[in-house]
């Protein structure tokens, strides 16, 4: 019971929470952050009402934005799938701009080294950019699981490692000759370029991709013995740990998924966006991070992270909008995250707790 | 002379990059002594060091810069602290908000201010006669600020007041056992509000000497993980003012000794070297400790609600 200085309210556990008030709660939450960001555009010296009708015409009233949201929605669709899966087990992947990043690299390595047939080079690359991404997000989970080390850091510091590792790469090795001068890989041949979507940068194989593993994300967590285990290691280690199931398979298992899902967005990204390795924030602009809201409004639900991505992807392309027309710094989208997030944080404990008002003392 | 003058520069440079991250890992030790894990340190210093930049551009008073980076240090823990101590939110995704919020914001604020040149910055000192002492003499009494005597300082008595004073009793308590520590007729909430408080205040402060003392500038994003390594210090601390002080120096060191690879190691390998130390020194600290966490606060990022235990 907390009680103010007059006010006197009760709080108790609810037994259960409705799916409409989860829903509705994380429609105020956001109505909320767009407040309090309203606020500061006002603050900034800009209209709120005119930024934020710039941001949505600007994104959902044309064919160009409406794609745009699309090829956006796309890593973020991926990044996004991996992380509700880890976070289903507590694991707190904040990797996934890294292990994005690594899976481009290994796409590019590919792409220009390996001198495969071209029928084949595209499924090879994303292949191996699943694998390079796995490869990045099992490290931090053999370090939390054996060393005890908290995988926030771990996963985080492994970002800023993924970072200069694409910087020495664009500056060194693979600094390509024709770039001429420009930290650049050379670029792609034909073959290792993705499809897209005509008069768009939607590489449909990509979001394909995206779609059908959120599904299969979905069947794993809710429908096999894997899943169960990865719930009950999240809801309730204790009880795990009396079932017999082993932490570290578990760990393993939905960080080889996350680190390698990530991957893939990152493939998708070099390979259908930009055919050439080029500098770490023009291939992902914190999708990584974004991803973690993504997945976390979704409230760790593999379908509605496809809704949540979108959303977040309106986010991003408005923002260019208003970079563009208003001169609004690209920084703007953290803004949102940061307050997003708060406020589906803060709005937990009314889902958690019900609170009644009992009277004036 | 080149070896004394070899330890001599890596120590006294040591000393100076030491300093915010020893100032942030004093505060979280605070701060997750009492319970509370605040991931947001990074969020927190980036807009000390962009609030004591503008500060000090407007008034040309660096001292003003570096309290007003403290006060917002302060003010924005404390949003952390309303969500994880009052709502009893998620400690690691608060913390994680805040971070994004400071990055998000101090980039968009900061915006203009990138390239412009400080009127006056932090001073650097020599203290005579001491800076005439063999090797001692230049690297602590030759070319340091005030602020890094005043972090010094800050560490025996932040230790004391921990271990030696009712105070330390009563946030050690908070952080071991709330339901033990309410029962006593102690306040958990208002606890851990000052603690995360002292937190922000503190690392507020080491992000303004970034901006104003340590290399005077503003660039977004200048913090660049900083505040991540802070976590990771005071992990490696075992949650004690004085390790950390060991810590917060020996990482400076190191990282100050990898720039001797120079001419072997490319640029940006190099810049990579402190991430790669965070994790390699986390893993040294948590060999053979994973059953007795030394130090480590029973309650650390559990919200307290009573009636629960």
């Amino acid at each position: 019971m907390i009680s103010a200085k007059k006010w006197r309210f009760k709080i108790e556990e609810r037994s259960s929470v409705s799916n409409s008030r989860v829903l509705l709660t994380s429609i105020l939450a956001i109505l909320a952050a767009l407040i309090i960001v309203g606020i500061f555009f006002q603050f900034y010296g800009v209209s709120a009402f005119k930024a934020y009708r710039l941001i949505f015409s600007g994104s959902l009233g044309s064919r160009f934005g409406l794609a745009e949201i699309v090829r956006r929605a796309i890593p973020l669709l991926l990044c996004g799938v991996g992380l509700t899966l880890a976070f289903r087990a507590l694991f707190w992947n904040i990797g996934a701009e890294g292990q994005l990043l690594i899976g481009a690299v290994a796409a590019t390595g590919i792409a220009l080294f390996s001198k495969l047939p071209p029928f084949l080079l595209l499924p090879a690359m994303f292949l191996g950019g699943f694998i390079g991404g796995a490869l990045w997000g099992i490290v931090p989970a053999f370090l939390k699981v054996i060393l005890g080390i908290n995988e926030v850091i771990a996963t985080l510091m492994m970002n800023y490692m993924a970072i200069y590792l694409v910087e020495w790469l664009i500056h060194g090795p693979w600094k390509g000759p024709s770039a001429r001068g420009f930290a650049y890989s050379d670029p792609f041949p034909p073959s290792a370029m993705l499809p897209t979507i005509t008069g768009t940068r939607i590489h449909w194989p990509t979001l394909i991709i995206g779609l059908v593993i959120s599904v299969l994300i979905y069947i794993l967590i809710v429908h096999t013995k894997s899943g169960l285990e990865v719930r009950v290691m999240g809801e309730n280690p204790e009880a795990a740990r009396y079932a017999g199931i082993n932490p570290l398979k578990v760990t393993l298992l939905v960080m080889l998924i996350s680190g390698g899902l990530a991957g893939l967005a990152g493939v998708g990204e070099i390979a259908g966006i930009h055919q050439r390795l080029l500098g770490p924030t023009h291939i992902s602009m914190g999708y990584g991070y974004t991803a973690v809201i993504v997945a976390w409004l979704a409230r760790r639900n593999p379908l509605a992270v496809i809704f949540t991505s979108l959303f977040f992807a309106l986010l991003i392309t408005g923002g260019d909008v208003i970079k563009v027309s208003l001169g609004f710094p690209s920084q703007m989208i953290n803004v949102f995250n940061g307050a997003i997030l708060f406020f589906l944080i803060g709005s937990e404990f009314f889902l958690r707790y019900r609170i009644s008002f009992i009277g004036r003392r | 002379m080149g070896w004394e003058n070899w330890i001599i520069s890596t120590f006294s440079r040591s000393l100076a990059y030491g300093t915010p991250l020893l100032l942030g890992t004093l505060g979280e030790i605070y701060s997750e002594r009492s319970g509370v894990l605040n991931l947001g340190v990074e969020g927190m210093m980036i807009m000390g060091a962009y609030s004591a930049f503008t500060t000090t551009y407007m008034t040309k008073n660096p001292w003003f810069g570096i309290l007003v980076a403290g006060i917002i240090g302060g003010i924005f823990s404390l949003i952390h602290a309303f969500t994880s101590i009052t709502l009893k939110a998620n400690q690691t995704v608060s913390g994680l908000s805040l971070t994004m919020l400071g990055l998000g914001l101090s980039g968009v604020l900061g915006k203009g201010w990138e390239g412009k040149p400080l009127p006056s910055t932090i001073p650097k000192m020599i203290i005579t006669p001491l800076n005439s002492l063999p090797v001692l003499g230049p690297i602590f009494f030759q070319g340091q600020n005030l602020i890094v005597y005043f972090t010094l300082i800050l560490v025996p008595i932040l230790w004391y007041i921990l271990f030696r004073t009712r105070i330390g009793i009563t946030i050690r308590a908070v952080g071991e056992s709330p339901a033990t520590a309410d029962s006593q007729g102690i306040n958990v909430a208002r606890v851990r509000y000052v603690c995360v408080f002292i937190g922000g205040i503190l690392a507020g402060t080491a992000g303004g000497y970034l901006s104003v003392a340590y290399r005077p500038a503003w660039t977004e994003g200048m913090t660049a993980g900083m505040g991540w390594i802070v976590i990771a210090l005071t992990i490696f601390s075992f949650w004690n003012p004085i390790n950390g002080m060991l810590g917060a120096f020996l990482f400076a060191a190191l990282y100050h000794l990898s720039f001797r690879l120079q001419s072997y190691i490319s640029p940006e390998l190099l810049k990579a070297m402190p991430y790669a130390m965070a994790i390699i020194v986390l893993i040294f600290v948590s060999r053979g400790n994973l059953q007795k966490r030394v130090g480590a606060p029973a309650a650390l990022s559990l919200p307290y609600m009573r009636g629960e235990d």
